[in-house]
């Protein structure tokens, strides 16, 4: 083998996670990076589009526009894909529960534009089994969620052959806490639960092809040598199942393919420019060994930690991929890993870790039964790694190391460096609803539906019904309604549960916290009780689950009631659990809507317990929540659990000392 | 590491010096809620008393326990003119068994038909901290908005399978409220057996294909409950033999009585009707006077003994003569009134 390949290596695609607001704004957004040398796209929808909710649901308050862009409809898609012409556009979504409907309103997006549906390629993403593990971001029970994502694949090879209907995901394992074994074993069990489910819909023979169109999205952390040791293993693993278990002969379809958004997890609020070099080492993770290249890289702003990236901030990002592409030689070579012994080595462990581990998963039935155990172990790695970062033992530069900093330049702004959606944003979005609704053939939709209810019912392919309805004009709230009244609502395990009792060498700063909850606690009469909520449709709870376990380890009664809950639930079981604290955790960016909301709930039902609040909250936001009635704020920088814990109780001995005075 | 904030309780980790925690005593010293009249909410059968009525019961100070006592007394038998109309449910099984999703669907069944429920969810707290996950109210769907469902969380402090030591006077005290009284214990073995104390009818939830319930009951491990529950009958077949299966133990062991139910708590659902039914038949057979001033009785024995220990149960004569002692007791006594017997009689010898 030459050490130098007979032509230069085209790049990966590259694409940055966008999209906020309204559908108008974002294809601005979309067009401007692509302006840049972006090469495709990857769109963030708003969580209730993303967990089947209307603007105008009770659920979405807060949340519109916030986090990715809201499409309700096909005339959103029209305008979201505007002017991009979608038979050369190679577009990634990162939908799941909503997946089939958001495909079939890009399909009828692309009629709009005269592109018949077999000449679109792109992504969607897909994977309901890790919104059970670890993003929340679910609809559906798991059996029928898992039938959806088959009707998809079988849909899709059939109709759309250059469409990737699911990407698998390992990527929000890692940020859950999985350590690379664990996120290897539990995206490959995933991977044949998904299999094993369209292995029933489709022709025997379809199976290669079927096999080839499974893709991975993959996360990238700081340790980028073994990182990239992990996806080399992958690789392994993959060519192995495809020929083992489905008997894929065909090498073409038998190559993993992934594409990588690199790890947030690790990046910092304090001394925010150091994220720069994080992404930049994740980055070669996934790009530096020919063999286990990433197709595709999307990769985070420096920023955020802090709040949502602003258009410059991505831009930076774009520009890193760009420097080490065309920039670098690295395209210019074979593999450089070929015949290394450390990389060898290391491919080796993990594979025989991970092949342990999806034993495990197989004991328990395979990766949808075994739902409980995998994100009771993600819950318990993720305490691990906290653990480790408190104690010093695992190094976070400007974090729990090198702490000391001159004030950074890029956060001097009067917004804090982040952007911020406005406000008008959601009832403008509502409003947009009305008139959809007001202006559409009510009747064909109504028709449309009831065939939609008709397929959920009985055991055809979704997927035509669901096209039928994208055309006549139905709404994203309306699709899920449909299905949810066919299928029924489902709440994933919460995982803290199972999380063992204490922390490895339960430290001194535990145990002093111990005594102080027991003080308290014999002081007011009853253990400490905290109700540790997320409102909203934020699903990622890997924080409010940390905090969960911790104020266990501290010796508190904790009520955990999962994700996705309105403000008058949350004051409900507050009132009935007699909780002495409320601590709610969100990372959406929703919380000068919802936090207020939570409050007042509460104090309408009488329920005078501080509330405490955590998440991505941007420095700005801390003293309006305060003024709001939140007795205390933890943001990303708060990152030692248990001097949080150490805080809950003086609020709450404060807060029972105070109400004693009073009365 | 410095501390987030300056607590007051972090800088006077010792005493009651500081103004903060000063005041926290005198919470302390404060007057809790009124027994007396949390109980009169009650008999009006008014349930948003229920989380004070909670909090009171879980508080260990003397004067929320003095106030328990009254509490006690105001929804006592005497009080209510017979007894609380609440029927009193135990469901115990052992964890994964489907307990949760089962009392969700039970909850959304009863409340169909118009029945009030309060639902008290026991947990097992961790022995190493104290602290407990009390996870069960994630799993339960409820209407905020609907004032005929209470649902609390309690951990067991500690105690083995067992029972929080305020369940039986909350579980008391909200069947003068509330249509159904439902308190879910983890285990099986002895977890029936305690939670059998409290109740009016037990049903125990098993899921099919694992196997102990059978070997339990048959080796005598497991007491015989009023109903058996086998859970995900989704699983059609399976369930179906599992119930086949426990059906026949029980007919060897000669429990003819004891009703066995298949129900499927994730949709379609299915067997809740029967289940209710189920519960219902059999508190219709009950004494409901006799049994439950029988279980008073044990009730206030198991308490004498709990503050008194061995010893004061010797100065009484030994268990046997002690529960005689309460047998001239009016049949509407309170656990409390009773206990206070008993240590009369004690305090005289």
């Amino acid at each position: 083998m030459s050490h130098r390949l007979p032509e230069r290596d085209r790049p990966w695609m590259m694409r940055t996670y966008a999209g906020h607001s309204t559908a108008r704004k974002s294809n601005a957004l979309y067009r401007s990076n692509l302006a840049k040398g972006q090469t495709g796209l990857s769109v963030a929808f708003d969580l209730p589009t993303q967990t089947g909710y209307d603007a105008d649901h009770e659920l979405a308050r807060g949340e519109v526009g916030k986090v990715g862009v809201p499409v309700a409809h096909r005339g959103d898609m029209q305008a979201l894909m505007d002017g991009i012409p979608l038979d050369v556009m190679n577009t990634s979504m990162t939908i799941n529960a909503t997946a089939a409907w958001m495909l079939a309103l890009y399909i009828v997006a692309a009629e709009g534009q005269g592109v018949e549906q077999s000449a679109l390629s792109g992504t969607t993403q897909n994977d309901i089994i890790k919104e059970f593990l670890a993003r929340g971001t679910y609809a559906f029970p798991p059996a029928p969620s898992m039938r959806l994502t088959a009707d998809m694949i079988a849909y899709t090879v059939e109709s759309i052959p250059r469409w990737n209907p699911i990407n698998i995901c390992s990527y929000h394992l890692q940020e859950a806490g999985a350590t690379p074994v664990q996120e290897i074993a539990y995206a490959m069990s995933n991977a044949i639960a998904v299999l094993d489910g369209v292995r029933a819909r489709v022709p025997e023979e379809r199976m290669g092809a079927v096999f080839g169109r499974i893709s991975f999205f993959v996360n990238a952390g700081v340790r980028f040598v073994e990182e990239h040791a992990k996806l080399r293993a992958m690789g392994i693993l993959w060519e192995e199942l495809g020929r083992e278990r489905y008997g894929v002969s065909d090498p073409k379809h038998l190559r993993l393919r992934y594409g990588v958004q690199v790890n947030s997890l690790g990046l910092t609020e304090p001394q925010p420019e150091n994220n720069v070099q994080r992404i930049v080492l994740e980055m070669l993770g996934v790009t530096l060994g020919r063999n286990a290249r990433a197709r595709a890289v999307q990769l985070p702003a420096w920023n955020e930690a802090l709040g949502l990236p602003r258009p410059w901030d991505q831009q930076w990002s774009l520009r890193i991929q760009q420097v080490l592409a065309f920039e670098s030689d690295l395209l210019e070579y074979p593999d450089i890993f070929e015949g290394s012994i450390v990389m060898d080595g290391l491919v080796a462990e993990l594979l025989e870790g991970a092949r342990a581990e999806m034993a495990v998963v197989a004991e328990h039935g395979g990766a949808v039964a075994g739902v409980d155990y995998m994100k009771a172990s993600l819950v318990e790695s993720h305490r691990e790694r906290l653990g480790r970062i408190e104690s010093g033992e695992l190094i976070v530069v400007g974090i729990n190391k090198y702490t000391e900093t001159e004030p950074s330049p890029l956060t001097q702004d009067a917004e804090g460096g982040i952007m911020t959606v406005e406000a008008a944003v959601e009832q403008e979005a509502v409003d947009a609803l009305e008139a959809w609704r007001a202006e559409r053939d009510g009747e064909a939709v109504a028709a449309a539906l009831k065939g939609l209810r008709a397929a959920a019912a009985g055991d055809e392919n979704m997927m035509e019904a669901t096209i039928a309805a994208a055309r006549a004009g139905a709404t994203t709230g309306e699709w899920s309604q449909a299905l949810r009244d066919a299928f029924g609502e489902f709440r994933a395990p919460t995982g803290v549960g199972e999380a063992a009792a204490a922390v490895p060498g339960t430290t001194a700063a535990i145990e002093a916290v111990r005594e102080e909850v027991e003080r308290v606690s014999e002081l007011i009469g009853r253990r400490i009780k905290i109700l540790v909520g997320k409102p909203g449709l934020d699903g990622h709870s890997n924080g409010a689950e940390q905090i969960a376990v911790r104020a266990r380890d501290v010796g508190m009664d904790v009520v955990y009631e999962g994700i996705r809950l309105t403000p008058s639930q949350i004051a409900a079981s507050a009132e009935q659990e007699g909780v002495h604290v409320v601590g709610l955790s969100i990372l959406s960016g929703s919380h000068n809507a919802l936090i207020p909301d939570v409050v007042a709930a509460l104090r309408e039902r009488g329920v005078e317990a501080p509330v405490v609040v955590g998440g991505i909250i941007p420095e700005a936001d801390v003293n309006p929540l305060k003024t709001a009635g939140v007795a205390a704020v933890y943001t990303p920088k708060d990152f030692d659990l248990t001097l949080i814990m150490a805080d809950i109780v003086a609020v709450v001995a404060e807060a029972n000392g105070a109400a004693a005075a009073a009365a | 590491m410095k501390p987030l904030r300056q607590s007051s309780a972090g800088e006077h980790p010792g005493g009651g010096s500081s103004p903060a925690l000063g005041a926290a005593r005198a919470g302390r010293a404060g007057r809790p809620s009124s027994g007396t009249e949390l109980g009169e909410r009650l008999r009006a059968g008014d349930l948003s008393a229920a989380p004070a009525v909670l909090n009171l019961v879980e508080n260990r100070t003397d004067a929320a326990r003095e106030e328990v006592v009254l509490l006690q007394k105001a929804v006592a038998a005497a009080a209510l003119g017979g007894e609380a109309p609440g029927h009193v449910v135990g469901v115990t099984g052992p964890p994964g068994a489907g307990k949760s999703s089962l009392l969700s669907e039970l909850v959304r069944t009863w409340r169909a038909g118009a029945r009030s429920v309060a639902v008290l969810a026991v947990d097992p707290s961790s022995r190493r901290t104290r602290g407990s996950l009390l996870g069960d109210r994630a799993r339960i769907a409820f209407d905020p908005t609907d004032p005929g469902t209470f649902i609390r969380s309690t951990a067991a402090g500690g105690r083995l399978g067992g029972l929080a030591p305020a369940t039986r006077a909350a579980a008391h005290a909200l069947a003068a409220a509330v249509d159904v009284v439902l308190i879910e214990t983890v285990g099986v073995g002895q977890a029936e057996v305690e939670v059998a104390d409290v109740v009016d009818s037990v049903a125990v939830v098993v899921q099919p294909g694992s196997g102990d319930a059978l070997q339990f009951l048959k080796a005598g491990i497991m007491e015989v409950p009023d109903v058996l529950v086998v859970t995900k009958a989704d699983l059609g077949d399976i369930a179906m033999r599992a119930r086949r299966d426990l059906a026949a133990a029980l007919r060897s062991l000669g429990e003819r009585d004891t009703r066995v139910v298949a129900v499927s708590s994730v949709s379609p659902v299915r067997g809740m009707d029967d289940l209710v039914a189920a519960l219902e038949v059999h508190r219709d057979t009950l004494d409901l006077p006799a049994m439950r001033r029988d279980k008073r009785r044990a009730s206030a024995l198991a308490a004498f003994a709990a503050e008194h220990g061995e010893r004061g149960l010797r100065v009484l004569g030994g268990p046997r003569a002690a529960a005689r002692l309460l047998v001239a007791e009016p049949a509407g006594a309170d656990v409390p009134a009773l206990v206070n017997v008993l240590e009369h009689h004690a305090h005289a010898r």
